[in-house]
């Protein structure tokens, strides 16, 4: 985790440095709050990544020699088909229309998102209860 | 080892060229630019040329590398070529190279970008440009002559005097537009709600046709403006023919 | 070679689902292969769309005072021509299409870290891509302002009617495409590593690809919230870009291209990536300097939001020197990378494929696009051509050196890996070179055009302009690119019709993604080979010539 939070912070204190000296010379505004929440957006992540790299295992994936029985058994699960992500996608298209044709796309628009959402979510919670049992099953 | 000795000596080159071309720039080709029909579109018009010289150099050297490489390494067998994972020297070299390249274009930008954009606190002359959808206004303050578009292909125009500093005040009545004189090598937005300041001292007499840079709606196409650069005494005669006419 | 992974890696779906067929698979597959390829059929079609477009428009331009399309039209072509390209094809086809199909495979993974939002991304580019065609069904057409869409042209007052509404809503839509997708690749590459793919083990399309995503969520928030203040401007009575209302014009460019010129790069760096995929294996050598380039990506990144204003010094209100200086300092990394490739080839064997044809000629239509780029850095050169056919000309050379020839490159490369059959050697040869040679013809003489004094976007020019005969090459030139590109549809029908089978290693590559079938199973890999250097296969394949000596460690004996 170390690089991946150095990276962050790079980028981040690279726009901070970008900031202090645009802002100084210039004093305008508009680009400099946009870089200020562009090196927030750098540092934040990158702190709480560097915060989190010293508090776990180190992980596999950062390991240089990785010995073969580390990299056997389960990776995660991986759903292959749902409808929900496509509903969804069309709920916000049609709420998106109603932007510019009138507030009954939206009525239509929010009735595919809303019903997206509730199914989507007992979907899922469907699967990490058969994803937990498959983890009994795979440790047994 | 050579061959390096080969770039620096080029780098070096393109410095004393670019150098060069800003001094005396008569002999060396235009690569296509107009020459700038002004003091300050001139030394753009230098500066362009010393970006030209440079370019031709930096890219001749890519090319030259990348040709020959082509050529040369072209596959001749099965053999495995040795795996070269990098040189830090030459990674090095060929950072700083370009470091020192554009270290120099900045210098000869700045100076020129200064020239470009100095305003004369005393000009000769003085003109309100003010672009509107789709046409422009030019008046001239001190002599109260305005000259304007009047519908299609009824274009307005822009005279003035050779050899004499005019500073221009450009500004927009509703979208952004583009305040465009290819032989004077210059353009400026002209922004609602901005005003802009700039000066010509154009050198030579001419005519030709300015333009709308910027998209500004439908006929951005056709917003355009003659340019009469003329002696004084035309200058002269031209606001009182139409002083008079007003 | 050994394979030190049992089969139980690949874990597939928890219930028991009877795999459904046709349509609705296509439509609820949440498989990355499925949906990069269903981003690739879709914005390669868009790219088509939008280069019947250009042809259209190049057609105008070929007689001064041109009738073939009326103003108005020629206006919402070039708007929805640039759109397109850089909304709906270059980003999607790079980061939707490749980097969703590719990623994974690169870093051992057995699908993207959130595939149900990466089939919801796929869904909000498309409709949003359909939305903004849906613009020239309206009674007063499509957006008319250009791709910049700069205020307050684009606001009520001039630009009314559904038409710009629609281009707004249709941003918006593939602009939350992009962050999504952005998110996805991040947390992929960060957390679904394969064991022993350290950071600096990752190939160097992965690396684009992550700095890629990096920008993307720096970048595409600015858009969304400018796009918010202009709906509010057209129909809520805000401000924001109004004069009249104590709003400023000249915000609405610096939102914009904060978000634009990273953007230019979140379009250029995958093509890059794709660049340093395919030279050191048709090279037979590694990269040469793997950390400076990764480093070079890295810079590319932090000084890209630097630089936005360099759209803007004819405004006059910039401050010139820093963005210049930064604008200029963006070419160092660039270099970098130009080098970089130069030095792979150099001393190697070199493959003259399809693939290598693209991404060597690639490399020299970037360089020209590169120094006319240094050129517009410089404010006083920008202030003579700006808005002008040499802006036009300098960012067409950049943007299909990337897209066109290093996205072919791509394409050309790993189509066996994505469809398990080859593309035929000689159309694809043809179709570089007439694309390639219609690329010169077409964009050169767009440059002296614009020092000669012609401004972009306008639909009409005067015969006396003298204009005319570098108009009418350029146009030439745009129909030779159009048989160009047609040569590649007919590869991909004769492909189709007459299929050869791909190994599963082709090009003998060098990355994870070639250690898997063509195309890969469900979840991509039944095992893995051991990952000790930045190029796993190769050690692989060429044990002599590896970059890292095989470690003996215990364990190795009983994985077999």
């Amino acid at each position: 985790m170390r690089t991946e939070s150095r990276i962050y912070l790079g980028v981040g204190s690279f726009f901070l440095l970008i900031l202090i000296v645009y802002f100084l010379w210039s004093k305008e505004s508009t680009g400099s709050v946009l870089l200020l929440a562009s090196a927030g957006l750098g540092i934040l992540p990158g702190l709480y990544m560097g915060w989190w790299s010293r508090r776990m295992k180190p992980r596999l994936e950062d390991a240089e020699v990785v010995e073969p029985r580390d990299i056997s058994g389960i990776v995660g699960t991986f759903p292959e088909n749902t409808i929900f992500p496509f509903t969804l996608g069309i709920g916000a298209w049609l709420t998106g229309l109603a932007f510019v044709f009138g507030g009954w796309f939206a009525v239509i628009g929010m009735g595919f998102v809303i019903s997206a959402a509730f199914a989507a979510t007992i979907e899922s919670k469907r699967s990490s209860l058969a994803e937990a049992a498959n983890r009994r099953g795979a440790e047994d | 080892m050579s061959r390096k000795i080969l770039l620096s000596r080029g780098i070096r080159g393109v410095a004393v060229l670019v150098a060069g071309a800003v001094l005396a720039s008569c002999k060396i080709p235009s690569f296509g630019a107009f020459h700038g029909n002004t003091v300050q579109g001139n030394s753009t018009y230098h500066l362009w040329q010393g970006f030209f010289i440079a370019s031709i150099f930096v890219g001749g050297i890519t090319f030259l590398l990348l040709g020959y490489a082509l050529i040369r390494f072209r596959r001749h067998g099965d053999a495995i070529p040795k795996q070269v994972h990098g040189n830090t020297k030459l990674e090095v070299f060929y950072t700083v190279i370009p470091v020192l390249i554009v270290a120099v274009l900045f210098v000869f930008t700045v100076r020129v970008e200064n020239k470009v954009d100095a305003v004369s606190r005393n000009p000769n002359l003085r003109v309100d440009v003010t672009a509107f959808q789709w046409g422009w206004k030019f008046y001239y303050p001190s002599y109260r002559v305005a000259t304007i578009t009047q519908g299609v292909d009824a274009y307005p125009t822009l005279e003035l005097p050779v050899g004499e500093t005019a500073t221009f005040q450009l500004v927009s009545n509703d979208v952004v537009h583009g305040f465009y004189l290819p032989q004077f090598d210059f353009s400026r937005y002209a922004l609602p709600g901005v005003t802009n300041y700039f000066d010509f001292t154009p050198q030579h007499t001419a005519s030709f046709v300015g333009r709308c840079s910027q998209l500004c709606g439908l006929y951005h196409a056709e917003m355009l403006f003659y340019v009469h650069v003329v002696t004084p005494a035309q200058f002269a005669s031209w606001i009182d023919t139409h002083q008079k006419a007003r | 070679m050994t394979s030190v992974l049992s089969d139980e890696k690949t874990t597939s779906n928890v219930e028991a689902q009877r795999p459904p067929g046709g349509f609705y698979r296509w439509i609820t597959s949440v498989d990355h292969k499925v949906i990069g390829k269903n981003y690739m059929y879709t914005a390669l079609t868009f790219m088509f769309i939008a280069g019947a477009m250009a042809l259209l428009i190049r057609t105008q331009l070929f007689n001064p005072n041109g009738h073939v399309v009326g103003q108005q039209t020629y206006n919402e072509l070039f708007t929805i021509h640039g759109s397109i390209m850089l909304y709906l094809f270059a980003g999607p086809f790079a980061f939707g299409g490749f980097a969703n199909y590719i990623v994974p495979l690169q870093i051992g993974a057995p699908d993207m870290a959130f595939p149900r939002l990466n089939n919801l991304s796929y869904w909000l580019f498309l409709t949003g891509g359909t939305t903004m065609l849906l613009g020239f069904f309206t009674a007063s057409g499509a957006a008319a302002f250009g791709w910049v869409a700069y205020a307050p042209l684009s606001s009520n007052p001039y630009s009314p009617g559904p038409g710009p509404d629609l281009w707004i809503v249709s941003i918006a839509l593939v602009g939350f495409s992009g962050i999504f997708t952005g998110v996805n690749l991040v947390t992929t590459i960060f957390y679904l590593r394969a064991p022993g793919l350290t950071m600096f083990r990752m190939p160097l399309f992965t690396w684009s690809m992550l700095v890629t995503g990096i920008l993307i969520l720096v970048a595409f928030p600015v858009l969304t919230a400018a796009l918010v203040m202009l709906y509010a401007d057209r129909h809520f009575g805000a401000h924001f870009f109004s004069v009249q209302g104590g709003g400023v014009p000249v915000m609405w460019q610096n939102l914009f291209w904060f978000f634009g010129h990273p953007e230019v790069y979140i379009l250029a760096l995958p093509f890059f990536g794709i660049i340093s995929e395919v030279v050191p294996v048709f090279a037979k050598k590694p990269i040469f300097g793997y950390r400076g380039m990764v480093f070079a990506t890295l810079a590319i990144a932090g000084l890209s939001t630097g630089v936005w204003a360099h759209h803007m010094f004819t405004t006059g209100t910039v401050l010139l020197p820093f963005f210049s200086a930064l604008s200029l300092l963006i070419a160092v990394p660039t270099g970098i990378k130009v080098f970089t490739w130069i030095a792979t080839i150099w001393g190697g064997q070199i493959r003259f494929s399809v693939p290598m044809l693209f991404a060597m000629g690639f490399i020299p239509a970037f360089v020209m696009g590169g120094i006319t780029g240094v050129m517009l850095a410089s404010p006083p050169i920008d202030f003579y051509t700006h808005d002008t056919y040499f802006v036009v000309a300098h960012f067409h050379q950049v943007l299909i050196a990337t897209t066109i020839f290093a996205g072919f490159a791509g394409i050309y490369y790993w189509y066996p890996k994505i469809t398990g059959r080859m593309l035929r050697e000689r159309v694809g040869r043809w179709n570089f070179w007439v694309t390639y040679l219609g690329f010169w013809v077409t964009f050169m003489p767009q440059y002296l055009l614009g020092l000669r004094g012609m401004p972009r976007r306008i639909a009409v020019y005067s015969a006396t302009d003298g204009f005319t005969f570098l108009n009418r090459v350029s146009t030439v030139g745009a129909y030779v690119m159009a048989i160009g590109m047609a040569l590649f549809l007919v590869n991909v029908v004769w492909s189709w019709r007459r299929p050869v089978a791909a190994e599963a290693n082709p090009w003998d590559g060098a990355t994870l993604e070639w250690a898997t079938s063509s195309p890969p199973p469900a979840h991509n890999f039944h095992s893995l080979p051991p990952i000790r250097s930045a190029r796993p296969v190769w050690d692989v394949n060429h044990p002599e010539h590896a970059d890292a000596a095989p470690v003996i460690a215990g364990g190795d004996e009983s994985a077999d």
